[in-house]
């Protein structure tokens, strides 16, 4: 019961932080049909760049700053980059943001190196929130979840209640006409994308010193981010938010469960000896197929339903 | 309809087989001859893949599994006619690794091609990822860490050929990628190739005259699979060990890049980008560490100035150069040229000085820092102008050779 409810709340706190990222991925790609395979360089970026601003002015000034220096990044890529391509195609467009991901990764090994960076939880939320039975929980972990539920709720509010939600709304559906009734609709594409880096960044900010920051992040995370996004369909932010809870409950609970086919079979009473052909297949445990088991849920999704949880019909 | 065995095909064939063979006797060395082995083994790769993107349209980000398994099973096969357990050629192993290849990629493009277009490719990733994975994780297949250790000269002596010296080896690939090219290239000429073709522009109008677009991907996809594998078999025999990195994500991105670099909207792009990509990773690693870096950039400036590729600034001189009208773009060519040195130049001197820890060619962190800094700014302003010269020049150029019929 322990085991269960303190990994509950730590797949949560997972959970809530791939749905930053895939959120932003999702309103990028539902808007401008791009896939922006530097999704999670962007929360790489948001990091470091907490990292190194924190260095100077602590943890909150560079909660609020890293991710905006992300967002203006985001947006140069876009006004630079991403609109001088978009007239090759949308398969320029993925692989632009392809190429831009191995730029970003290799520049971070040029300013920060190939080691881990001391990237470390603010003292001030260095304590224990709460003993769950034996567990003592983080309070850092708790802050996370507030961090995303808050931007979430904002995001929720800034869509579907105000005018600049509308017309982001309008401008992906009815592009066209958006912009004949006056307004820059590439301008807000541009924003879009910065909003969506912001995002990637923030998590970076909030996920980096939860767990490591080093060069490799950006890899680890993005393909499971894109698993989120195909799992819960293109395009469907509802979709993508089931989906990040349900990846980042099984990532979490699989990684904890120590379990093996041999341990199933032991209680049936079946044994099978060391040197049995089987042996080193079934002995293989929960925890080690943690890795494949995202992409394996992926495949199977596909098979059963090809456009996700909540996608849309068309490719 | 053109003859299959026309005249000119057959003289170009034998053109090719015979440079393949005369190449070794010009660069005889030692480093050059694995170089060349090297660049044998990723042009297969590279249009195996490019059957995938540049004639079926879809963007794959995990050919390198297809590689990667056929060579792990070639080497196992190896390992089996070294311990003596049964006997087969060696030079005919890499039709084990096509057939694994093939078998791979029959059984996961049933998955992967039910969608194209950027679904396609995510798709693409996450079982490159699986795959990937898996590897860590049945390490008596994949040999874990230190990979699969073979012997190419399992098969014994047979007519001569140990393959023992590199020189053998070499052959090998170039034989195999002679046919695998002259097999791919077939595969474009026949109604298949053409049907991919229209699926790649049009999967909507393939329905609407009666074939199924998912069944032609997968198709394409198992065929390119086999090719994929021929690669990675030759790649065994070739290093004589294979790693779990053979078939993971970096390698598929590097097929991408290649076919990319190169260009993928004709048949001969990729293997431009084979070469020069293979040429670039060995010299450019031997002289700087930022190596993958510049390579990223340059990747991003084919992409922003020609998405099509080498190929594609070659195919669009060709009717300049007939017309001889190419003397009109040469005094701005060479602006350009002028005009992108400081850029460059500034450029590489920023990532060196961060790679080397504030200073170059000996000169102070700030005069290093500030120089380069100039350079930049100076070269984009003036690029910016010469790239404006180019365009109007080229405008005028359209003009005059739409009005003299060349284009």
């Amino acid at each position: 019961m322990e085991f269960f409810l303190v990994t509950l709340l730590n797949s949560l706190s997972y959970g809530l932080l791939l749905f930053m990222l895939s959120s932003g991925l999702t309103l990028i790609f539902s808007m401008m049909g791009v896939l922006n395979f530097a999704h999670a360089s962007f929360y790489m970026l948001g990091a470091y760049f907490a990292y190194q601003i924190g260095a100077y002015t602590g943890f909150w000034i560079a909660l609020f700053l890293a991710p905006l220096v992300v967002g203006v990044i985001g947006a140069f890529t876009e006004r630079f980059g991403l609109r001088a391509v978009h007239r090759f195609g949308h398969v320029a467009e993925l692989l632009f943001t392809f190429g831009l991901a191995y730029v970003i990764e290799e520049v971070v090994h040029l300013v920060w190196g190939r080691a881990p960076v001391n990237y470390r939880i603010p003292e001030r939320l260095d304590f224990t929130l709460f003993t769950l039975f034996t567990t003592q929980y983080p309070a850092y972990r708790a802050f996370m979840m507030l961090v995303s539920v808050v931007m979430l709720i904002t995001l929720y509010l800034l869509l579907t209640r105000t005018r600049v939600g509308l017309i982001v709304q309008a401008s992906l559906t009815h592009p066209s006409m958006v912009e004949a009734l006056g307004h820059n609709v590439p301008r807000v594409f541009m924003f879009v994308f910065a909003g969506g880096c912001a995002l990637a960044g923030l998590a970076g900010v909030l996920g980096g010193n939860m767990f490591i920051t080093e060069p490799g992040m950006a890899f680890a995370v993005g393909s499971i981010v894109f698993v989120v996004v195909v799992f819960g369909g293109m395009g469907s932010l509802v979709g993508a938010f089931i989906a990040s809870l349900i990846i980042g409950a099984i990532q979490t609970f699989s990684v904890a469960l120590n379990l093996s086919l041999l341990d199933f079979l032991n209680l049936f009473g079946l044994s099978i000896s060391e040197d049995s052909f089987w042996h080193s297949g079934l002995s293989i445990t929960i925890s080690q197929t943690a890795p494949v088991l995202p992409y394996l849920l992926m495949v199977l999704m596909l098979i059963v339903r090809p456009r996700g949880l909540m996608g849309n019909r068309e490719t | 309809m053109a003859r299959v065995f026309s005249k000119k095909r057959i003289i170009f064939w034998a053109l090719v087989a015979l440079s393949f063979v005369l190449l070794p006797m010009v660069f005889d060395g030692g480093f050059s001859l694995s170089m060349l082995s090297q660049m044998g083994i990723a042009i297969i790769f590279v249009l195996s893949y490019n059957m995938l993107l540049g004639q079926t349209g879809l963007l794959s980000f995990g050919h390198a599994v297809y590689f990667g398994l056929g060579a792990f099973v070639t080497a196992h096969i190896v390992n089996f006619i070294d311990q003596g357990a049964f006997w087969f050629p060696i030079t005919f192993v890499p039709i084990v690794g096509g057939i694994t290849g093939l078998l791979f990629a029959l059984v996961l493009g049933f998955v992967t091609t039910r969608r194209a277009g950027t679904p396609f490719a995510m798709i693409s990733l996450g079982i490159a990822e699986m795959v990937a994975a898996s590897a860590l994780m049945f390490t008596t297949f994949f040999g874990g860490e230190g990979g699969i250790v073979t012997n190419r000269t399992a098969g014994g002596v047979v007519a001569g050929i140990s393959y023992g010296p590199q020189i053998q080896v070499f052959y090998l690939i170039a034989g195999w990628c002679l046919i695998s090219m002259m097999g791919m290239y077939a595969i474009t000429r026949t109604p298949l190739g053409r049907l991919a073709n229209a699926v790649r522009d049009n999967p909507e109008r393939v329905k609407f005259i009666g074939y199924n677009p998912v069944r032609v991907r997968w198709l394409m996809m198992t065929l390119s699979g086999f090719f994929a594998g021929v690669a990675g078999a030759l790649a065994t025999v070739n290093y004589e060990i294979i790693t779990a990195e053979a078939l993971g994500l970096m390698a598929s991105g590097n097929v991408v890049l290649m076919a990319f670099i190169g260009g993928i909207n004709h048949f001969w792009g990729p293997i431009i980008g084979a070469v020069l990509v293979t040429l670039l990773q060995s010299a450019l690693s031997t002289y700087t560490q930022a190596w993958l870096l510049y390579f990223g950039l340059f990747f991003l400036i084919i992409i922003l100035y020609s998405p099509g590729g080498i190929a594609n600034i070659l195919a669009v001189h060709a009717p300049v150069i007939k017309a001889r009208l190419f003397k009109s773009l040469a005094s701005s060519y060479l602006i350009i040229f002028l005009a992108s040195a400081p850029l460059i130049v500034g450029t590489i001197a920023v990532i060196e000085i961060l790679y080397r820890g504030g200073a170059i060619l000996g000169m102070s962190a700030l005069v290093s820092w500030s120089s380069s800094l100039v350079l930049i700014v100076v070269g984009l302003v003036v690029f910016r102008f010469a790239q404006r010269r180019v365009k109007s020049v080229w405008a005028s150029l359209d003009l005059e050779l739409r009005k003299r019929g060349f284009v």
